[in-house]
């Protein structure tokens, strides 16, 4: 039980460099697929296992902690990690098709074991509790992630990649810095260590400085309101499958990270003291309504998702700046439910790439009409992006709204419901464009960049939107599951 | 008191000069390469940094000898190696990037690349 | 460069001798400073610098890209190799004690193979960036 934990890491580390030297895109898609499933299975085998609240510990290379690296996973750990190799399924199922079309032949095996490494290092986020070992696994991630960007088609994914590796380079330093502070004060680097001496250490100063470095560094790794820049851009040019990937995983893996340096790492009592809960949910208003007001004014389907990513991040981050079970329970439920919401809509706009070569919605005028089953389940998720009842998005939401009344924060509520309101805009910009701007249906090889050798949407890429989409209405009617794995997640990080 | 406590963390007062330098040209720079040379020093800083958290007043290389009783912390040093290869790789991406900029847009200067990219 | 006769004959000189101090610190990284990292970059320079006097025409025939590219993948596979194989007999991921009879023989196995595998990507690596670079920028 205890070694399925690492096998976690294990698989893809040993796969990615087979995936690297065999030249053949069928079998390096099928490693790639092969090693999310995998990793899929013993996630939520390990969730399964934690989440009445246990935990498993895995000490690596028989080292005690704190001198060892330690695993310790519990409910949320398990949460993230399936999140993770959850998306990565969907991912690679859609790659089938897309990522011969997009990407060169020759760099295809190279783009696979650059994805899977990718998936290792945000598994190794989600598993280590060792922070230092974050570090390295923030920086596996990221690199991975930068050269997966980099291999979009066009060039500006070039520069997009260039500013991404600037800005998320200064974010991981920045971390280091701050653990370089903290180990400073504590002599330690494993979390429960440090979380258990905390009240020992002589100089205040040191941790205050290492607690603000770290939240800055992760704050630009997760596009928190201010630090935001890299965010669309990144995700507009990255190869659709990438899109798909980052945009549903990345953000939410460095969330997770800051929940566990504020929760976890540091005592809560100390940082409520700094004012931090006030400034972190302004950031996070203000991050609602300017993500969804740009969002409202994008014209290509791809940019218009990236800034509702910006904004939805915003909620989490409102979520976890509340300090209760509830507000706490509904950010983790939403790191979930946006990853489904996100990734669902990022393939609609990967397929509708695939067939019309375009993602302006301008010139994708009627194509709903042409491509109904597609169009319907762009449509399902972007109810669930608005909140609408019976769908994941108003699962969150209504618990976000619950926690601020039950802390009075009237700005907040207004702000959710201003939020949503601007919402309704953008999505409904999606589903005119695609449905109603135009009354006839516009055939594929109408569309002037569309390539009529291209009949249908490919079956793979079908699947794996039909999975996001009616695993957001499954999630929003049934919400059992996500909520019970959130709230004992919530329930362990507030020691309650 | 003032004066002794800057001498006292003269090598702190000097990581922090470094790092800013890394950081100012990073952010001042138009040129590509240079903001790339601004980011390795201020990782180098970093680096700086935390080999100076390792040194104990007095302690020896932490090797262990029946001769010596104190030795510097060798933690830190061994987290440095680690990021020192990240650095390396990163480093090399950027160049990597930067190469693959100037052949698609015959260019390493961000004004002229962003300026590119807004008019299409 | 390729024609300077003092460089070309310094560089037959000083390569083997700086093959020879990589492995040095190689082997000799469990019992002092030194191992795969280190290694694996002063390793790399000999390549480095007999591809700056020589060019890189005779660089690559003496050492291939694709062997390079087996080599960095295999130095993985022998670091996640010794994880899984002592996994396999009984310990946890890397823990080296289970290598052998005895934990410290066992430390001593894992460390050397463990840093052999580093040395080998490191030094693979870093010879990919050169090529790979270098062969990119010149016309």
């Amino acid at each position: 039980m205890e070694q399925l934990t690492i096998l976690l890491i294990v698989i893809p580390l040993m796969v990615a460099p087979i995936t690297a030297l065999i030249p053949s895109e069928k079998i390096t898609w099928f490693l790639t697929l092969a090693v999310c499933l995998i990793s899929f299975a013993i996630s939520s085998f390990i969730l399964y296992q934690v989440i009445d609240g246990t935990h498993v510990i895995y000490e690596l290379g028989g080292w005690r902690p704190p001198w060892g690296i330690e695993y310790k996973i519990d409910s949320l750990n398990a949460f993230v990690a399936l999140i993770v190799s959850g998306i990565g399924i969907l991912a690679s199922l859609f790659a089938y098709r897309s990522v011969p079309s997009e990407i060169d032949n020759k760099t295809i095996p190279l783009f696979y074991a650059a994805f899977q490494l990718c998936l290792l290092g945000l598994l190794g986020i989600a598993l280590t509790g060792d922070i230092f070992n974050l570090f390295v696994f923030l920086e596996i991630s990221s690199l991975s992630s930068y050269a997966l960007i980099s291999m979009g088609k066009h060039r500006k994914a070039l520069s997009a990649a260039f500013s991404y590796l600037i800005l998320g380079t200064i974010g991981a330093t920045f971390f280091l810095i701050g653990v370089g502070f903290l180990f400073a004060a504590s002599g330690s680097l494993n979390t429960a260590d440090i979380a258990n001496r905390f009240s020992s250490f002589e100089d205040m100063q040191l941790v205050e400085t290492a607690l603000i470095f770290m939240i800055m560094g992760i704050a630009l790794k997760a596009a928190i309101f201010p630090l935001h820049s890299w965010l669309p851009n990144a995700y507009v040019h990255a190869p659709s499958t990438v899109g798909i990937f980052l945009s549903a995983t990345a953000t939410k893996v460095s969330i997770y990270v800051l929940l566990r340096i504020l929760y976890d790492l540091y005592p809560i009592a100390y940082w409520v003291e700094m004012l931090l809960p006030q400034i972190m949910l302004s950031m996070g208003c203000v991050a609602v309504i300017y993500g969804s007001y740009r969002a409202c004014q994008q014209v290509e389907m791809k940019r218009l998702l990236a800034f509702s990513s910006i904004a939805q991040i915003g909620y989490m981050v409102i979520g976890f700046s509340l300090v209760s079970q509830l507000g706490l329970t509904a950010s983790i439920i939403h790191l979930f439910n946006h990853a489904l919401i996100k990734s669902t809509l990022f393939i609609g706009a990967g397929i509708l790439l695939y067939r019309a070569n375009t993602t302006e919605l301008s010139s994708l005028r009627g194509l709903g009409k042409e491509m109904p089953w597609t169009f319907a389940a762009i449509a399902l998720a972007g109810l669930s992006l608005i909140g609408v009842p019976g769908t994941v998005g108003f699962v969150t939401k209504w618990y976000l709204l619950e926690a601020a009344v039950e802390k009075g924060m009237w700005i907040v509520v207004i702000t959710i419901v201003v939020g949503s309101v601007l919402a309704i805009g953008y999505v409904w910009k999606i589903v005119d464009n695609l449905y109603f701007k135009s009354k006839e249906k516009l055939h594929i090889h109408d569309v002037s960049s569309g390539d009529s050798t291209i009949a249908r949407s490919p079956k793979t890429m079908t699947i794996a939107l039909w999975i996001g989409a009616i695993l957001c209405i499954f999630f929003g009617l049934n919400t059992e599951l996500s909520f019970q794995a959130a709230s004992s997640a919530a329930a362990a990080l507030l020691k309650a | 008191m003032m004066i002794d406590y800057m001498l006292g963390h003269v090598n702190y007062w000097l990581i922090v000069a470094v790092m800013m330098v890394g950081l100012y040209t990073l952010m001042s720079r138009s040129n590509l390469i240079k903001k790339l040379a601004g980011l390795a020093m201020f990782q180098t800083a970093v680096i700086l940094f935390y080999v100076s958290l390792g040194k104990v007043t007095g302690g020896t290389v932490p090797i262990v000898d029946a001769k010596f009783s104190l030795y510097s912390n060798p933690l830190p040093q061994v987290l440095m190696l680690t990021a020192i290869v990240v650095g390396v790789a990163t480093t090399a991406l950027g160049f990597a990037l930067v190469i693959r900029i100037k052949e698609a847009y015959n260019t390493v200067e961000e004004n002229e690349i962003s300026a590119m990219d807004e008019k299409e | 460069m390729e024609n300077d006769l003092i460089l070309r004959v310094v560089t037959k000189w000083l390569s083997p001798i700086i093959i020879l101090f990589a492995l040095y610190v190689q082997f000799h990284g469990d019992y002092s400073p030194g191992g795969g990292f280190q290694a694996g970059v002063i390793f790399s320079s000999a390549i480095l610098l007999y591809s700056l006097t020589y060019g890189l025409d005779a660089a690559l025939k003496l050492i291939p890209e694709s062997a390079l590219r087996l080599g960095a993948s295999l130095g993985v596979l022998i670091y996640g190799g010794v994880g899984v194989t002592s996994m396999i007999l009984g310990g946890n991921f890397l823990d080296y004690s289970v290598l052998a009879s005895t934990p410290i023989a066992g430390q001593h196995i894992g460390i050397i193979v463990i840093e052999l595998g580093v040395g080998l990507t490191v030094a693979s690596v870093m010879v990919l960036l050169f090529f790979t670079f270098s062969r990119r920028v010149t016309p």
